[in-house]
């Protein structure tokens, strides 16, 4: 279903949670919104399900203005980050609960087959008599799910899905859902402030920042092609450098990097933006940043080196194993240290 | 003495389960055990016979339906009306919150007869609202009405207290939830949230009934006290006490007691059930 949010701005008293936020998302797109807790995400995913209402603003299920539409009559599949099960029912009687609630009430062998069929989707077929107390955090969310399909959903809204589950219940349920997704060809939006989740799970990321979307994308845009420096900072480690900008490149240490947008610059001061894993590092003076070795840790497959450079400042670095091994550096020894490519912003966050 | 000190009870980490026990036994006995234990003594005193004669002649059979049948009618009015008050103190902001949430435990604090007195000034046929009801035909002082209504009076407070703590914990989400999958508000009301205060509807009944039952001040000025028509048991053990019939008075106090206690039983053990079989234990 397509589904299409029109300036839409919703205030809690002195907060405002959201500001004139436009969104489109097509049939079949399974979307993140993220960003940091206070940042609008769970307001605006609210605000499509019905369960808050904007201040202004429309919100259009296939291009029909909903706004009106209380969130019984959305047809909206929710699913919340603590479940909001139904204690005193059984998983069964949990995902039965959405058909037996209708006015035209299907058939009971109806509902006992489309309840097992769901239970067999979220494969918790022999759980249906257990109560939700005695099932585990990922199965529990699993019945939300399966409750939440149950009504047949125009678009399946996610809370923080995974979000108070352990991380290698969380690993497994995400590549689920999108497995899940990827076969019902539901549209889907989930909330969440984790960035490898969103990259991983969704085929379009929004940015959300301040009550406002900072950018919207494919995962690997997002990452690749920060549009600002809040998302560069929110999306994983980050070196910031200082950087001169002028005549469309960025100086740093003796190195010039272009710098698109800033060709008008005359030697501004900046900052860029380099991801650890783009940091080179070499024990040969080949040019770049001099920078003394602090530490190193090793993780797994890959080697984190943290280095001090000229003025404090403090830089990470994430080498392979191998590489690492071949540079053969101890704490304390003199490095340089070269981007290979950076991103750069006026030091008030223009670009 | 170990071994066995083992086999009653599961081994704990948490220290002092000996002295905490004996002390719950001793306070237990002396303030409830020993007291109670007399009284079934001094009944037996009656012998067989003397005990069913005394105990269940029709004036003290006609006095345990009155107060244990208005107990019963006035409980399930406290039900319905205590989770209505607990629904506005804990869903609704509104001025004087606090004041309304203060003045609902008065009838704990107040001397019974006091409440006695002001319910019968108010309902006497001459009173502010016996006045109105009387053209009526609705007569409460001085019957049924009237014991039932002095009883509401003084259980209100344990239902309102017993929900409105667990109607404060329950989450929003769960009627949410409900909501986005289609329930109406009556459905959500009906399917989710009773069920989730059910553990607490039940106590609160079940404490607003025994208190009625056992209730005696503010009813004795209220009823009217005729025998076999608007006498409660409580009464009826007085009277037998002023009569020096001692053996008397603790028989139908036995029978009272006894009574109380089953039923109490039975629902703490329907609690009990409801919460296992939800807990899975």
């Amino acid at each position: 279903m397509q589904l299409d949010i029109q300036s839409v701005s919703k205030r809690f008293g002195d907060f405002q949670a959201l500001r004139n936020v436009s969104l489109s998302i097509d049939s079949g797109e399974l979307v993140a919104l993220l960003g940091p807790s206070g940042s609008g995400k769970t307001t605006l995913l609210r605000i499509i399900a019905g369960l808050e209402t904007p201040d202004s603003g429309q919100v259009l299920f296939e291009g029909e203005n909903v706004s009106d539409l209380s969130a019984r009559h959305r047809q909206v599949g929710f699913v919340f980050q603590h479940y909001a099960l139904f204690r005193h029912m059984t998983v069964f009687e949990n995902v039965a609960f959405g058909l037996r609630v209708r006015k035209q009430r299907p058939s009971k062998g109806t509902i006992e087959a489309k309840v097992r069929e769901l239970l067999h989707l979220v494969q918790l077929e022999s759980m249906g008599d257990r109560y939700p107390s005695q099932l585990s955090g990922g199965q529990r969310q699993r019945v939300a799910l399966a409750r939440a399909l149950a009504i047949e959903p125009r678009v399946l809204l996610l809370d923080e899905p995974f979000g108070a589950l352990d991380a290698q219940v969380r690993k497994e349920l995400r590549r689920w859902l999108r497995r899940l997704h990827d076969e019902m060809g539901i549209t889907g939006v989930f909330v969440t402030h984790d960035q490898e989740e969103a990259l991983e799970v969704a085929d379009r990321v929004v940015v959300t920042h301040r009550g406002g979307i900072e950018q919207v994308g494919s995962p690997a845009e997002i990452y690749d092609h920060p549009a600002t420096p809040f998302i560069f900072q929110f999306l994983g480690n980050v070196n910031r450098l200082p950087v001169r900008l002028h005549q469309g490149a960025a100086r740093i240490g003796g190195l010039a990097f272009p710098a698109g947008g800033f060709e008008n610059a005359q030697d501004q001061p900046g900052i860029a933006f380099v991801r650890p894993h783009d940091l080179g590092i070499s024990a040969e003076g080949s040019g770049g940043i001099p920078v003394s070795l602090r530490h190193a840790v090793v993780i797994g497959p890959t080697v984190r080196l943290e280095l001090e450079g000229p003025d404090r400042l403090t830089l990470e670095a994430e080498l392979s194993r191998s590489a690492f091994d071949a540079l053969k550096a101890h704490p304390g020894q003199a490095l340089w240290a070269r981007p290979v490519s950076v991103r750069a912003f006026l030091e008030d966050g223009g670009q | 003495m170990t071994v066995l000190a083992h086999r009653f009870r599961e081994p704990s980490v948490i220290p002092g389960f000996g002295i905490t026990l004996g002390v719950t036994l001793a306070a237990l006995g002396l303030v409830v055990l020993i007291p109670l234990s007399a009284l079934f003594l001094k009944a037996a005193g009656l012998g067989f016979s003397g005990f069913i004669a005394t105990a269940f002649d029709s004036r003290a059979m006609a006095a345990y339906g009155l107060s244990f049948g208005a107990a019963l009618v006035a409980a399930l009015v406290n039900l319905f009306f205590g989770t209505l008050v607990a629904w506005v103190l804990v869903r609704y902001r509104f001025a004087g919150k606090r004041l309304l949430d203060a003045l609902i435990d008065l009838p704990f604090a107040l001397p019974t007869a006091v409440a006695g007195i002001a319910l019968t000034t108010l309902f006497a046929p001459n009173g502010a609202f016996g006045a109105f009801l009387e053209p009526l035909g609705i007569k409460v002082a001085f019957t049924r009405l009237g014991v039932i209504l002095a009883m509401i009076f003084i259980g209100l407070p344990f239902v309102v207290r017993s929900v409105q703590p667990v109607l404060e914990d329950l989450e929003s989400e769960v009627e949410e939830a409900a909501a986005s999958l289609g329930a109406s508000r009556l459905q959500t009301l009906w399917l989710v949230v009773l069920p989730s205060l059910l553990p607490a509807l039940i106590s609160g009944f079940a404490l607003a009934f025994v208190r009625a039952v056992g209730e005696y001040g503010s009813i004795i000025f209220i009823a009217g006290n005729m025998p076999g028509q608007t006498e409660i048991a409580p009464l009826l053990i007085i009277i037998k006490l002023e009569q020096y019939n001692y053996a008397g008075a603790t028989a139908i106090a036995s029978v009272m007691l006894i009574i109380s206690f089953v039923l109490l039983f039975v629902i703490n053990r329907l609690q009990h059930w409801r919460q296992s079989r939800m807990e899975g234990r």
